[in-house]
């Protein structure tokens, strides 16, 4: 059980997701969990065998090393990852909730039920619409937060994002104000700065994703409330040409060949 | 979840790449991936611990380690590897882009998706600038971080709570310094495959519209 397993969860709601979700994913994996796991793990390793402070006295290090790192970067990060690819379980779940509604109504032989076999169920794509939209619209919002959150936890547990050479300690039992060295603070602050702007980025995607979303439904809608007051005519063939468009430009991207499964 | 990763994204690029394309994949591959993973990496796990200064000052050595690396060679070829196969991510997309067309107006838009024409041209060559930009933005990094591509054996530190200039001794230093130009010149050679692709699509483009433009004249 490790990274490879949320890689698993993700690529199959991948498949319901709009283009700027499916960004988001990659930006997700590429940027993040794999920097994590490839370069940023190594830097941190050593981090309390490194921690010298300027004292014989035992126990003072390890103390003054727990008073100043409450929770590892590390550790918090690994943490904002997971709870930020939750969410996406909602759309999971809901998704896997329609299938076997449908394939229920396919076994009881109902005749609204248009599919040929339980394969094409499987496979079935579904829009993001009704029900879909509101638990798509807030795992993007729960995204958000979580987000939002773990980045102010991170500015106020460590006084910013900076990680400084030196820091003073008096935590029993250091008999006196003592210097302590961290191991590395000038990459740390590379990566905790580098972590921090793909964390942005994340954000401006989902925000956009949010705006995306809000701006099709009420479009939907607009045009909803104007069918039912034309009649039926060619122009409505040319509407939902037009609105077949528009989805194609946001279900581009479909069949992204990075090991999401289908 | 780890550098299959980055080599599961390698293959499929494999798929809409030209002649040379594969050949870039190749390089990045067996001489820049596996050598990474199945040498450098070794090579640098140890540096913080064997890196050795001649006082007993606690704080010295993290200090003086800090200021000669302020990030690990390890960390930046890593980084390389990964910003320079992330482009190659456009082109995938804007096939996927094209089947997903297809499929969803039942009819055949493009003679093969997958081939380099119109539109994925486009993306193609701005993916193979990208991917030489990156390339020439880390060579520079790596000279100016650490003044050339040496990596001297010993190094004087003065910095405080050091007393005094204190002699530093890093691990491996003629090791590190093999690897080091061994990622030079393999960065070097992915230039000159990116560059040579680039040439050959523009000129194969090229010939092909005024061989079009030629026709229809005498048409």
């Amino acid at each position: 059980m490790d990274w490879g397993a949320l890689h698993t969860i993700l690529g199959g709601v991948n498949k319901h997701s709009t283009s700027i979700g499916k960004i988001w994913l990659t930006v997700l994996f590429i940027f993040r969990i794999m920097i994590l796991v490839v370069a940023a793990e190594k830097v941190w390793g050593d981090e309390q065998d490194d921690f010298v402070c300027n004292t014989l006295q035992p126990g003072c290090r390890n103390v003054c090393y727990d008073h100043f790192f409450p929770i590892s970067h590390i550790r918090l990060w690994a943490l904002q990852l997971i709870f930020v690819s939750t969410p996406a379980l909602l759309v999971a779940m809901h998704v896997a909730y329609r299938r076997h509604e449908k394939k229920r109504q396919f076994r009881k032989g109902d005749q609204k039920c248009d599919f040929k076999d339980i394969e094409e169920i499987r496979k079935q794509r579904f829009r993001i619409e009704g029900s879909l939209w509101w638990t798509y619209t807030s795992s993007i919002f729960f995204r958000l937060i979580f987000e939002a959150v773990f980045m102010y936890a991170f500015y106020f547990m460590y006084d910013g994002f900076r990680m400084p050479r030196l820091m003073k300690c008096n935590a029993w039992p250091c008999p006196n104000t003592v210097d302590c060295f961290v191991s590395r603070p000038t990459e740390k602050t590379v990566f905790t700065i580098f972590m921090i702007a793909v964390s942005s980025i994340c954000i401006l995607l989902n925000v956009a994703e949010l705006c995306y979303l809000l701006t099709k439904f009420f479009l939907r809608r607009s045009k909803k409330a104007g069918n039912s007051k034309q009649q039926p005519n060619h122009e409505n063939k040319e509407e939902t040409k037009q609105n077949e468009m528009n989805e194609l430009i946001s279900d581009s991207c479909q069949n992204t060949v990075i090991g999401f499964s289908s | 979840m780890s550098w299959a990763f980055l080599r599961d994204l390698l293959s499929g690029v494999n798929k809409y790449s030209t002649g040379i394309g594969r050949i870039w994949v190749a390089v990045v591959f067996m001489f820049r991936l596996l050598v990474y993973v199945a040498a450098a990496e070794n090579i640098w796990k140890h540096e913080h611990d064997e890196f050795e200064c001649n006082i007993k000052q606690p704080g010295c050595e993290n200090v003086c380690f800090d200021h000669f690396f302020p990030v690990s060679h390890i960390r930046l070829w890593a980084l390389q590897l990964i910003m320079v196969s992330t482009p190659s991510l456009l082109v995938i997309f804007h096939v996927a882009y094209r089947e997903n067309r297809e499929k969803h107006q039942n009819q055949k838009l493009y003679r093969n998706p997958g081939k380099i024409d119109g539109g994925l041209l486009c993306t193609y060559l701005i993916s193979l600038i990208l991917k030489t930009g990156f390339e020439i933005v880390f060579l520079v990094l790596f000279y100016k971080l650490y003044n050339g591509f040496k990596i001297p054996r010993l190094v004087k530190c003065d910095i405080k709570p050091c007393p005094n200039i204190v002699d530093c001794y890093i691990s491996k230093p003629t090791e590190k310094m093999i690897f080091l130009y061994f990622l030079v010149a393999t960065s070097c050679l992915c230039i000159v495959l990116n560059l040579g692709e680039l040439s050959y699509l523009i000129f194969k483009y090229s010939i092909k519209c005024y061989l079009k433009r030629h026709v229809k004249k005498q048409q």
